[in-house]
């Protein structure tokens, strides 16, 4: 007798795969959820890389947590807090550093910037509700409530507005940045935060839509109470409470097939888990290819899902530091960006498309323990920063570009923080092979799946399975991969789990 | 420097040109697969009765082929074709056919059987790169071999006469299944298989054994009335037949630019090789939905009143309502009827009120018929020597 569907199985304890269990255990399935590693929580967790100074595991701000998520899992009841919202700290080799918080800032571009926050952010809003709907097919079975909802929110925004969405949705933002500032700190940081996670420079097409993604995810980077680990514990802890039984340390070897339906999983070591639904949080390429494998797929979805672009670029430093870094007197509580103009970011992506690292990469830096200092011992920080651009598959080999990255970022840092490398008693830099094979996300792109807008909504991982559910009855997908993509956002778990109660699966 | 001259002769010359080209006395040549091919060598009317009649022999080269070995071959046959490739025995052929995710058909062709982990798949279309994205996951090689196998047909009542006079003796050799044979220095496989639905057979050799093989059956065949054929007369027999032709009767899903033209196997008639148990395969999930909502078209066989040829001619239900257009007509001097090959939406078969408009140019002059047409079983020609053991002897 066939196991009933009221029996899940989550893959994958990452943000995504808690909020996607969550969500079905509230609704009252019987959830298990399977983690490979000892602790849920995958790019939100925490690791302690040198004795004594705690790292985020990767991710080290949240930017826009779905708040469906907050508020459906009660995290402030399991122990999430955030500190108060980051402000931004341009660096500038040349210029003063620049404070910018949401629209304001100061400077020759003070109201330029203001106005070109309003603008952007009426169009992010406008997008926004997209991020929480299963993305819409333009034939068949059209959701055509939510098209005509979204359709209206579009109208409300005025003619004179509607097409000036509509010229710059695909534009490039290095345009964007040329047609609106003159500041190139501001330029710097525009170009910065709309390719941040991307492999795109600012120069390469539709980058714009990628910045107005992120201020549909929420205007405010975010860091928890406790660090980043916090997030994890809290997610785990309310994922618990609403009835998921999370198994760490079982890693999913292959999903069994039986019937042309997915009926459960084989762990490594050989146990078979029987269920109703398999619901994969993991890559979707990993799920797909790996532990589904050709023979139950069609040989078109199959190739489509192969060709899924997953590139990463973006390196993740991690620095303990004997001391406090000064940054010329930037607030370390803020968060420091180091990208002195628009021409800057897109020299630091050049040298990626021909495998090789920058001379002068560009980087988001955050002092964990300047918030919480119990993150390292009293009186020393832990540092850890993004870094772009590294390169996806180094022509020098992985050794050697990692030491030269390491080198090159330092240096950068150094430049900007006269001092710092004296500091280091412990640098550790992950390059997204090391970043793939810590957390599985293919290429170490942290989307799982390059947030781009030929791979969004209905084409997300891929056309055929955009909606959560594949072609595979049985099996559905909840990771990043899935729209609307990933960020410590939770919003495709939470969507996918919405799929699966609407279609009674 | 290179010097191109490539474009000079943009069809290639099969490794039977030397003889087909001196037999073709009208000089009528068409394009197959990048080939030349004879479309008529002088006479189409007796080419056509030797097919029926004695026997014939049609230049197969252009036929594309691929082989297909490995672990997987099996596994990956039955991901990529319809009918279940584990059950053909090695030595046998049958007929398959393979579609896209959406279940709608990319070609049909047939499947040679030649070792446990050794297929050759013969078809219309190039199909490579559908083949090796097929390949993704299974342990096989998948290899265009068009070139490095030269075949030729060999149709008609009298061809296993002609090849127990050429000294093959293919008495034991039943239809659908494939032997070896010593020819020269070498071997040939001969298959009982044909595209004319007769009794006939296809020889597969090296292109080396070409033309030697060429003259050694005209000279063993001339007692029999053996003679080359053009693709005109096979075009007759096959339609007589009721075979389809990729790109004549259906659009291959692959290469089609309207939404609305592919088809699926349910559509095409071609619903009986679905293999349903054999496991999963690509397109099974859009065909079973098929299945279950009841296909769109329909291709069925007619009997058209009348002797002129409804090729082209568009089906109309009660007179008024398209309903449908025949992809292939002739009238058929063995049935002495007009018959034709037809797709027809499902919704209009049940109805049972189908005419078909007929422009028939009689000196310069289009006179319009519209005729009632009735829906009959294929083939619409089905002699018992197709499948007799042992074959006819004459």
């Amino acid at each position: 007798m066939p196991t009933p569907s009221s029996e899940v199985l989550v893959i994958g304890g990452g943000v995504n795969g808690l909020a996607c269990a969550a969500r079905l255990a509230a609704k009252g399935r019987k959830v298990t959820l399977l983690e490979a590693s000892e602790v849920v929580g995958g790019g939100a967790g925490e690791r302690e890389f040198a004795p004594g100074y705690h790292a985020p595991a990767l991710a080290h701000l949240t930017q826009g947590l779905d708040t469906r998520v907050v508020e459906a899992m009660a995290l402030d009841r399991h122990g999430l807090a955030f500190h108060p919202a980051l402000a931004t700290t341009v660096l500038s080799g040349e210029a003063e550093s620049l404070t910018v918080r949401g629209g304001k800032t100061s400077g020759v571009d003070a109201a330029a910037w203001e106005a070109l926050h309003r603008k952007l952010s009426a169009f992010a809003r406008v997008l926004a509700p997209l991020r929480q709907m299963r993305p819409v097919r333009l034939a068949g079975e059209n959701r055509l409530f939510g098209l005509a909802r979204q359709g209206l929110g579009i109208r409300a925004l005025g003619k004179d507005d509607f097409r000036e969405l509509l010229r710059m949705v695909l534009i490039n933002v290095h345009d964007v940045a040329e047609d609106e500032l003159s500041d190139d700190r501001l330029k710097g940081l525009l170009a910065f935060d709309a390719t941040l996670g991307a492999w795109l420079g600012p120069r390469s097409p539709n980058s714009l839509i990628l910045y107005l993604d992120r201020l549909a995810r929420g205007a405010d980077p975010l860091l928890p109470k406790g660090g980043m680990g916090a997030l994890a514990v809290a997610m785990g802890k309310a994922a618990a409470a609403a009835g998921v039984e999370v198994r760490t340390g079982s890693a999913v070897e292959k999903i069994v097939v039986e019937g042309d339906r997915a009926v459960g999983v084989r762990l490594e070591g050989g146990e078979v888990v029987r269920v109703g639904l398999v619901v994969s949080a993991m890559n979707p390429r990993t799920t797909l290819h790996q532990l589904v494998g050709a023979a139950a797929l069609d040989a078109g979805f199959f190739k489509a899902t192969g060709h899924v672009r997953m590139r990463g670029a973006a390196a993740k430093l991690h620095l303990a530091l004997r001391g406090t870094p000064d940054f010329r007197g930037a607030d370390l509580k803020s968060r420091i960006v180091i990208a002195p103009s628009s021409e800057a970011v897109e020299r630091a992506f050049n040298p990626v498309k021909y495998g090789e690292v920058p001379e002068l990469p560009v980087m988001e830096v955050i002092l964990p323990s300047a918030h919480d200092p119990g993150l390292a011992p009293a009186g020393h920080h832990v540092l850890t920063a993004i870094v772009q651009y590294a390169p996806h598959a180094p022509k020098a080999g992985l050794e050697a570009a990692r030491a030269e990255m390491l080198e090159n970022t330092l240096n950068v840092l150094e430049q900007h923080s006269p001092g710092l490398r004296s500091l280091v008693v412990q640098a550790e830099l992950l390059m997204p092979q090391d970043i793939e094979a810590r957390f599985g996300m293919v290429g170490g792109n942290w989307h799982h799946g390059e947030l781009a807008v030929e791979q969004m909504l209905f084409n997300r991982p891929t056309f055929a399975a955009a909606q959560y559910s594949t072609p595979l009855p049985g099996l559905w997908l909840a990771g990043a991969g899935s729209h609307p993509g990933g960020g410590i956002n939770g919003a495709a778990g939470w969507n996918a789990a919405g799929a699966i109660l609407e279609a009674k699966a | 420097m290179t010097v191109l001259t490539h474009f000079r002769t943009p069809l290639l010359q099969t490794p039977f040109h030397a003889r087909t080209s001196a037999a073709n006395v009208l000089n009528r040549w068409g394009p197959w697969g990048g080939y030349m091919t004879a479309l008529c060598f002088g006479d189409a009317d007796m080419e056509y009765t030797a097919i029926r009649n004695a026997a014939s022999v049609y230049d197969l080269c252009p036929m594309v082929k691929y082989r297909i070995t490995g672990k997987d071959a099996v596994g990956y046959l039955n991901r990529l074709t319809l009918r279940d490739a584990g059950k053909l025995p090695v030595g046998a052929v049958h007929y398959t056919g393979w579609t896209d995710d959406a279940g709608k058909l990319l070609d049909d062709g047939t499947l040679f059987r030649h070792g446990p982990e050794e297929y050759l798949i013969c078809c219309q279309e190039r199909h490579l790169p559908w083949f090796l994205a097929s390949a993704e996951g299974f342990d096989v090689s998948v290899a265009e071999v068009t070139e490095d196998i030269a075949a030729l047909s060999l149709q008609g009542p009298c061809s296993a006469t002609v090849l127990a006079a050429a000294g093959f003796d293919v008495s034991t050799l039943k239809p659908f299944r494939m032997a070896t044979f010593p020819f020269g220095k070498g071997q040939i496989t001969i298959s009982r298989t044909g595209f004319t639905g007769d009794l006939g057979y296809e020889l597969w050799m090296t292109p080396g054994q070409a033309l030697p093989l060429w003259d050694h059956l005209m000279q063993a065949g001339a007692p029999w009335g053996i003679r080359p054929i053009g693709t005109d007369a096979l075009n007759l027999a096959r339609i007589e037949a009721g075979f389809i032709i990729t790109n004549m009767d259906f659009v291959p899903a692959h290469q089609a630019v309207r939404e609305d033209r592919p088809r699926s196997p349910l559509e095409l008639g071609l619903g009986w090789m679905i293999d349903w148990d054999k496991g999963h395969f690509t397109g099974r999930r859009a065909l079973l939905a098929e299945r279950e909502r009841g296909p769109e078209w329909q291709m069925v066989g007619l009997d058209v009143p009348g002797n002129v040829s409804a090729e082209g001619s568009i089906l109309y239900h009660n007179k008024r309502q398209e309903a449908g257009f025949v992809t292939a007509a002739a009238w058929s001097p063995a049935l002495k009827a007009s018959v034709a090959i037809a797709q027809v939406q499902s919704k209009y078969l049940k109805a049972n009120d189908l005419w078909v408009e007929i422009y028939a140019l009689r000196e310069l002059q289009y006179a319009k018929l519209m005729l009632p047409v009735r829906v009959v079983e294929r083939p619409f020609f089905n002699p018992a020597r197709k499948r007799a053991m042992p074959p006819e002897r004459t």
